[in-house]
């Protein structure tokens, strides 16, 4: 059995871990990555990267339907999915070589194969006579999420399939019925809703995405409903069979039972830790919720043991991901430049038509807390820029310190939320203010501007309100 | 390991420059961390400069005699065999760095003593050189609004940012705006006498901070004085009683009319505070100020936490510092942070006078001395002991009334001195 030493070896190779190990190889570490499937993770193959692909499709497909709005007259408008689904593959084949490349360059050392501890600081990859053992002074594991499912809600990976069975699929089915109004559960309806397909959206809890600001999700709410696309909230499954007239959902809402049909359903209840058969219990490493258990440098209860990403629980994000390898991989070479990851300042985005985009505090929340709140909104109705492109759709709504100023939480929705929501980021890092955020000066035209609109909003001088 | 640099320490926000008055180690001396290491005159006093780090006095970088600027290289401690090139290279002309310090690099000059407050909010002594403070515009508004004077706070963010958490950490300690450095109280009190012929004589450095922050006090501080007689019949026996122990500290009337204005001070806070431009800094400790008297000046040396001290700790201590006074031999933080001053002339007969307020102090006490005299008492005539006290406030600060009833407190508590003992 060959056997290998490295400074760091790392488990999971996806923006969690490939990042860390970029950050431990520059700073001199001799840098090790298993990886039993394609370099690149969850994130690149099969979630963020593909499905914002395939959204780009949705947005270019939902744009040719509205060509008339602007005069432009189409025929003979057809939509092959298949192709949408292939092209999404090529992109994150591309960027999976693409992460390849930067170990090479990296002179990180990629292992295939199914890493687990057999020891605090030392792996075996593969079985039987391939094993092989990798021995290192650290290991970082990052081996991600998986997606939940429902034990009364069998998958077969055709009929009732995850997010992953979807992006393989290259058929369309004429219905189809997801189950969670979460970030997944959203984009997917966005998708399959503009391919012309029958999306009913079903919620246990009482809104469409329900870790945002309760007014966002109103918003959501009706844009979603005038597309055409079926809201249950308040919604429980309690069953999901397959039959001859398509898959028979049993649902509990409002104290009523009922039967839906539809072609497919897709189960988007939420992502757990990937824990199995990493060898963690012989270790005794110890675990939060189903999560592994870190502290603020990313180690795990055993020395020499660190933790990243999904893995150590929620949000579930790559750039959280990133950020912890970044900080686990200064921590073990010596070099903290990265500060504690904050949770708080966690950007959540999801990509769908409008886009929403947050950070930090609902107005809820914040009142929850007892805190004196002030809200600034501006609608993209009356921004000068949205209206041009055709998309009057959202607002940005801050949610201020009524006394400091400071921003507690920022909530975008509509076109490009999810590149303005950095705005609000870099503020809150900085520790700026509403008051810095409305003296900054925004071009014109921009969809930019609705953030200071929205800043000076909170501080009582919004200008085109 | 490690590589210290000792510089020259800021020890007030006035400080520019400090002069080395002497090594008291060579180079190649064993230093241990506490040690003292040389002597340094500041404008306010003579201080001794401890070692911070241990190992080795590698390298003298300035001679005695020459005036350093703060935050300048005068010194480096490390390991025999430590390479200290890097160290050295940035000679004593450049500023300290104030950033964070290099992994195994500790930047950091200690004025004696133990540190006072935890790492995160220790005082900042050394602002950076341009005078800017660098915080997050989230810390200066919470700093205004709680009234804390930022520039006295260690960044803990990037660079060494002052953040929000700072600011939180600071006030979490309840410690409030009762910086640890801050301009030595000094009093104008006896002035020197002048000779009959002109000379010309230059000012010591001492002499130049008294001149320019008293004239600033009367300049910027609107003054207003009330004065009471108070009844010393009962102290003044009191402490003939208590001097005639063995074994206690002889108590003098500065101890008992120390003892007393803690107890006033605690019992009414808002005398006890500053002005800040934006708020009112009420100070939750008492440290007073004790205006001691030298040859050439005057200093101010501040006995801490007086409110929580007995009469005989607060007598006892108070003998300690001015005795060290006068020989020069205190140490920094042993000059800064007065929340109320003391100044007693009544040992040269003076019955009464008004002082000029120590900046950022809110008022000043002046004592004069116990005199016998005729005093009517139910209309009969007898000799009775007084003494005259004097309270000068900043009327920013301080009302007419609050500084009466301040005096009130104090008077009963002098007439009926007991309540100095009972009370500890």
């Amino acid at each position: 059995m060959a056997e290998e030493q490295y400074d760091l070896a790392l488990v999971g190779s996806g923006p969690g871990g490939y990042v860390a190990a970029i950050r431990a190889a520059q700073l001199g570490l001799g840098v090790a990555i298993v990886e039993e499937d394609r370099p690149g993770g969850v994130c690149l193959n099969w979630g963020c990267i593909p499905t914002k692909a395939l959204l780009r499709n949705a947005e270019i497909l939902s744009l040719f339907r509205r060509a008339e709005e602007f005069g432009i007259t189409v025929q003979g408008l057809t939509a092959d999915y298949a192709q949408a689904i292939r092209r999404s593959r090529r992109v994150a084949d591309r960027l999976s070589k693409g992460v390849e490349f930067l170990f090479k360059k990296n002179k990180i050392t990629l292992i295939r194969g199914r890493g687990s501890l057999i020891g605090p600081t030392a792996l075996q990859v593969g079985n039987g006579a391939e094993a092989q053992t990798v021995k290192a002074k650290a290991v970082i594991l990052a081996t991600g999420s998986e997606p939940k499912s429902l034990p009364s809600v069998p998958i077969d990976g055709q009929r009732i399939i995850t997010s992953n069975d979807a992006l393989r699929l290259e058929t369309t089915p004429k219905s189809l019925l997801i189950i969670g109004a979460g970030a997944v559960g959203v984009e997917f309806a966005d998708i399959y809703a503009a391919y012309g397909v029958q999306v009913t959206l079903l919620e246990a809890l009482d809104r469409i995405l329900p870790v945002e600001d309760e007014e966002i999700s109103t918003l959501l709410t009706k844009s979603f409903t005038k597309r055409g696309i079926a809201l249950r909230m308040g919604t429980k499954v309690l069953s999901a069979a397959p039959g001859p007239t398509g898959v028979v959902v049993e649902v509990e809402g409002g104290g009523k039972k009922e039967k839906l049909t539809a072609d497919q359903v897709l189960v988007a209840v939420g992502r757990g830790a990937k824990i199995k058969g990493l060898g963690l219990e012989a270790l005794g490493v110890a675990l939060n919720n189903g999560f592994v258990k870190v502290d603020g440098r990313q180690a795990t209860s055993v020395p020499g043991l660190y933790a990243i990403g999904d893995l150590v629980g929620p949000p579930l994000l790559a750039h959280k991901a990133m950020a912890e390898g970044v900080r686990a991989a200064e921590v073990i070479a010596g070099e903290e430049h990265h500060p504690p990851v904050d949770l708080a300042s966690v950007p959540n985005c999801t990509y769908c038509q409008p886009q929403v985009a947050s950070l930090g505090l609902t107005e809820a929340q914040a009142r929850a807390k007892g805190l004196p709140v002030k809200i600034g909104r501006f609608p993209f109705q009356a921004s000068g820029k949205a209206l041009a492109l055709g998309e009057p759709e959202g607002m940005v709504k801050v949610v201020a310190h009524g006394e400091t100023g400071e921003i507690l939480g920022a909530h975008i929705i509509g076109a490009e939320a999810t590149e303005l929501i950095a705005e609000f980021g870099l503020g809150k890092t900085l520790e700026a203010t509403v008051e810095e955020l409305a003296l900054t000066m925004h071009a014109h035209p921009t969809l930019a501007e609705a953030s200071l609109e929205a800043s000076l909003g909170a501080l009582g001088r919004a200008i085109h309100l | 390991m490690a590589i210290t640099r000792v510089v020259m320490p800021k020890l007030s926000d006035a400080m520019e420059t400090g002069k080395l008055l002497k090594w008291l180690k060579k180079e190649g001396d064993r230093v241990e961390g506490g040690e003292i290491l040389a002597e340094i005159e500041t404008d306010k006093a003579d201080i001794e400069l401890e070692a911070f780090g241990s190992g080795v006095l590698r390298k003298i970088l300035v001679s005695p005699g020459t005036d350093v600027p703060v935050g300048a290289a005068i010194a480096v401690i490390a390991d025999p065999t430590e390479d200290i090139s890097g160290a050295l290279g940035s000679t004593a002309a450049k500023p300290a760095p104030t950033a964070e310090p290099k992994t195994g690099e500790t930047v950091s000059i200690s004025p004696s003593s133990a540190s006072q407050t935890a790492p995160a909010v220790e005082p900042e002594a050394e602002p950076t050189p341009t005078g800017r403070v660098r915080a997050s515009p989230l810390a200066k508004r919470l700093a205004r609004e709680s009234g804390v004077e930022i520039t006295v706070l260690k960044g803990s963010g990037p660079g060494g940012r002052i953040v929000r958490r700072d600011i939180e950490a600071y006030l979490a300690q309840g410690k409030r705006p009762a910086p640890v450095v801050r301009p030595v109280p000094l009093r104008p009190a006896a002035a020197t006498a002048v000779g009959p012929e002109v000379e010309d004589r230059p000012l010591s450095s001492m002499r130049k901070t008294i001149a320019r922050r008293m004239a600033e006090s009367k300049a910027t501080v609107p003054h207003f004085y009330l004065t009471v007689e108070v009844k010393m019949d009962h102290a003044w026996g009191l402490r003939e009683q208590l001097n005639r122990l063995e074994g206690q500290p002889k108590v003098s009337v500065t101890d008992l009319v120390l003892k007393a204005s803690a107890l006033a001070l605690h019992a009414h806070p808002e005398i006890n505070a500053s002005f800040a431009g934006e708020s009112i800094k009420i100070h939750r400790r008492v440290h007073l100020g004790i205006a001691v008297a030298l040859d050439d000046g005057l200093i101010t040396p501040v006995l801490r936490e007086c409110d929580a001290k007995s009469l005989s700790e607060i007598a006892g201590e108070a003998r300690d510092l001015t005795e060290r006074a006068r020989t020069r031999k205190l140490k920094a933080q042993e000059i800064t942070g007065a929340t109320f001053t003391v100044s007693n002339l009544g040992m040269y007969d003076i019955e009464e006078f008004s002082a000029i307020i120590n900046p950022p102090e809110g008022a000043i006490l002046a004592v004069g001395s116990v005199v016998e005299q005729p005093v009517a008492e139910g209309g009969q005539i007898r000799i009775g002991r007084r003494m005259r006290l004097t309270l000068s406030c900043d009327h920013r600060v301080i009302d007419g009334a609050m500084g009466a009833r301040f005096l009130q407190t104090l008077t009963r508590l002098l007439e009926e001195p007991l309540r100095l003992i009972l009370s500890s």
